[in-house]
């Protein structure tokens, strides 16, 4: 059996095409069988919802009057510092960015209330936003300082453009210290007092097509609470770990950098976060639609809870030491039960991610889907696979010599 | 001049089987009143309190707690949660000490059962949107 993603469209356009979740396919696939469920489901949907760093947006902010060249100045938005690198009035905000006069960690474990990943949200809600912006004088821009409020309505692009996201896997994070530890993986406890993990296992969209078969570059997604693209592979995409037999990776591996227009997202699905003693981010959702184009995609979406692993790891040493030492291995079955055992000893589990967002996110784009408004879409080139060789390089520390 | 506080204490697992509240009696002449109570054997153990006595008696003893390593904080009156901003990822249940957060089997959403709260506010900063808020 197979089918090509123009014959699931014709289905979807009509209005007749079969879409599950991928939570809701291990059971009808458990029950029908594999033959019978690849031949009646037409399409998977995938939903994920947690704290994703590398993400941003890049603004086209409108000329002032006298023109301003900001690139290459300074920008603000509600004291949040933006990139400036770029032409007169084109500027990009990442979610991690704070404001200059954030104490950041100076008193330990610092707070980080605001940062670029809330400053997104309030602009995706519709609020008017501060931009104070200075720049060196030029003869054609001759303006040095503005200060404005802007909004998503006044400006040209807001672009999210967020270059990793959606991690197939992620570690599970434990402390062996004799301290708390603060840290992106929340707070840690000591003496193992508690796991925590993100991702939205079963549900998580590389999970369900380990290999990248359907999911590639120009797959269109749901994308905070819009549509948005598959831009490229994200940063750090590392398909060569080790895997399961049926393909699932065991540790961090693939990932995806998104696009999409920002007007026309939503701030349940961008929401601005704060990690205490880490730093600030934002929270995106992501949902992927896998086209059933043969028996053999049906399956790669049945994965299960039970049969996805993770690494154990102390973020007290092991982590910040870049040491690759694992405390073991846990599937997200159990690590959603509420209790993993580590070293002998229950440890309490919690989750940094929203599996019930995951679900509300592949269950939008299923309704999308069957009400004919968002086709799939063939990539325009794969995501680099197991063959492509590639490896996941550290940073090496080579001294050079310093010149005044 | 006397004083009377409420006050959330918390015991390491090591000092949970020791006699503390014993010796605010024996040695400070204090009075206490337990509110809520959870200590489970090699576990933190979690006291909610109303301390009454005499001022410097009070202050004595608070200094004799934290030297023994208890961690003493005053209570907050209110824990809420503000729901159009929490996302139920659950990041928060395992700093709960008395279980007041917890994931439903059912939905995977977090239930807030706040007459289980003792409002001793550890949720609040390991929260990453910072949808629980404190009410004075």
């Amino acid at each position: 059996m197979t089918k090509s993603i123009a014959e699931i469209n014709e289905k979807i356009a009509k209005g007749q095409a079969v879409v599950v979740t991928a939570e809701e396919v291990i059971d009808i696939a458990k029950k029908k069988g594999v033959a019978k469920a690849a031949q009646e489901i037409d399409v998977v949907t995938t939903g994920t919802f947690g704290p994703m760093c590398s993400s941003g947006a890049y603004f086209n902010l409108g000329h002032s009057k006298p023109r301003t060249k900001i690139g290459g100045g300074t920008a603000y938005l509600n004291n949040v510092p933006a990139y400036t690198g770029l032409a007169a009035v084109d500027i990009f905000l990442g979610a991690t960015a704070m404001p200059d006069d954030d104490p950041r960690n100076k008193i330990h474990p610092g707070d980080f209330p605001y940062g670029g990943g809330h400053v997104i949200e309030e602009l995706v809600a519709g609020k008017d936003v501060r931009l104070v912006a200075t720049a060196y004088g030029t003869d054609c821009y001759p303006r040095r300082k503005v200060e404005t409020l802007i909004n998503l309505k006044s400006i040209n692009e807001a672009v999210l453009f967020d270059i990793r996201n959606a991690y197939q896997n992620y570690n599970v994070a434990v402390n062996l210290s004799d301290r708390t530890i603060y840290t992106y993986m929340g707070v840690l406890k000591p003496h193992l007092g508690n796991a925590t993990y993100s991702t939205a296992g079963q549900l998580s969209p590389l999970f369900n097509d380990p290999y990248y078969k359907t999911i590639g570059i120009g797959t269109k997604i749901f994308l905070g609470g819009g549509i948005g693209y598959v831009a490229w592979q994200g940063t750090q995409h590392n398909p060569n770990v080790v895997r399961t037999d049926k393909g699932v990776p065991k540790r961090g591996a693939g990932t995806l950098a998104v696009i999409g227009d920002l007007k026309q997202m939503k701030p349940r699905w961008l929401v601005g976060t704060s990690f205490i003693g880490y730093g600030a981010t934002l929270t995106v959702g992501i949902g992927v639609a896998i086209p059933i184009l043969s028996e053999e995609i049906l399956i790669y979406t049945t994965v299960k809870d039970e049969e996805i692993f993770a690494p154990i790891v102390d973020y007290s040493d092991a982590y910040p030491q870049r040491n690759p030492d694992i405390l073991g291995e846990v599937d997200y079955a159990q690590l959603r039960s509420g209790k993993i055992k580590v070293q002998g000893k229950d440890v309490p589990t919690a989750s940094l991610s929203s599996y019930s967002r995951a679900v509300e996110i592949a269950n939008l784009l299923k309704d999308w889907i069957k009400k004919g408004e968002f086709l799939l879409t063939q990539p325009v080139a794969p995501l680099p696979g197991v063959e492509s060789g590639i490896t996941f390089k550290p940073m090496p520390d080579r001294p050079f010599e310093k010149v005044d | 001049m006397n004083t009377s506080r409420k006050i959330v204490l918390r015991f390491p697992p090591r000092l949970v089987d020791q006699p503390i509240l014993y010796r605010l009696v024996k040695d400070y002449d204090l009075q206490f009143n337990i509110l809520k109570a959870s200590i489970t054997p090699n576990e933190e153990g979690i006291l909610v309190l109303e301390l009454s006595g005499k001022k410097k008696d009070y202050d004595e003893a608070i200094r004799f707690l934290a030297g023994a390593g208890v961690e003493v904080q005053a209570l907050i009156k209110d824990v809420s949660r503000q729901e159009n901003r929490c996302t139920h990822c659950g990041a928060c249940i395992t700093m709960c000490p008395v279980g007041a957060l917890i994931v439903n089997p059912q939905t995977k959403r977090i239930d807030f059962l706040d007459s289980k709260c003792i409002a001793c506010g550890l949720c609040i900063k390991p929260c990453p949107v910072r949808a629980m808020e404190v009410r004075l």
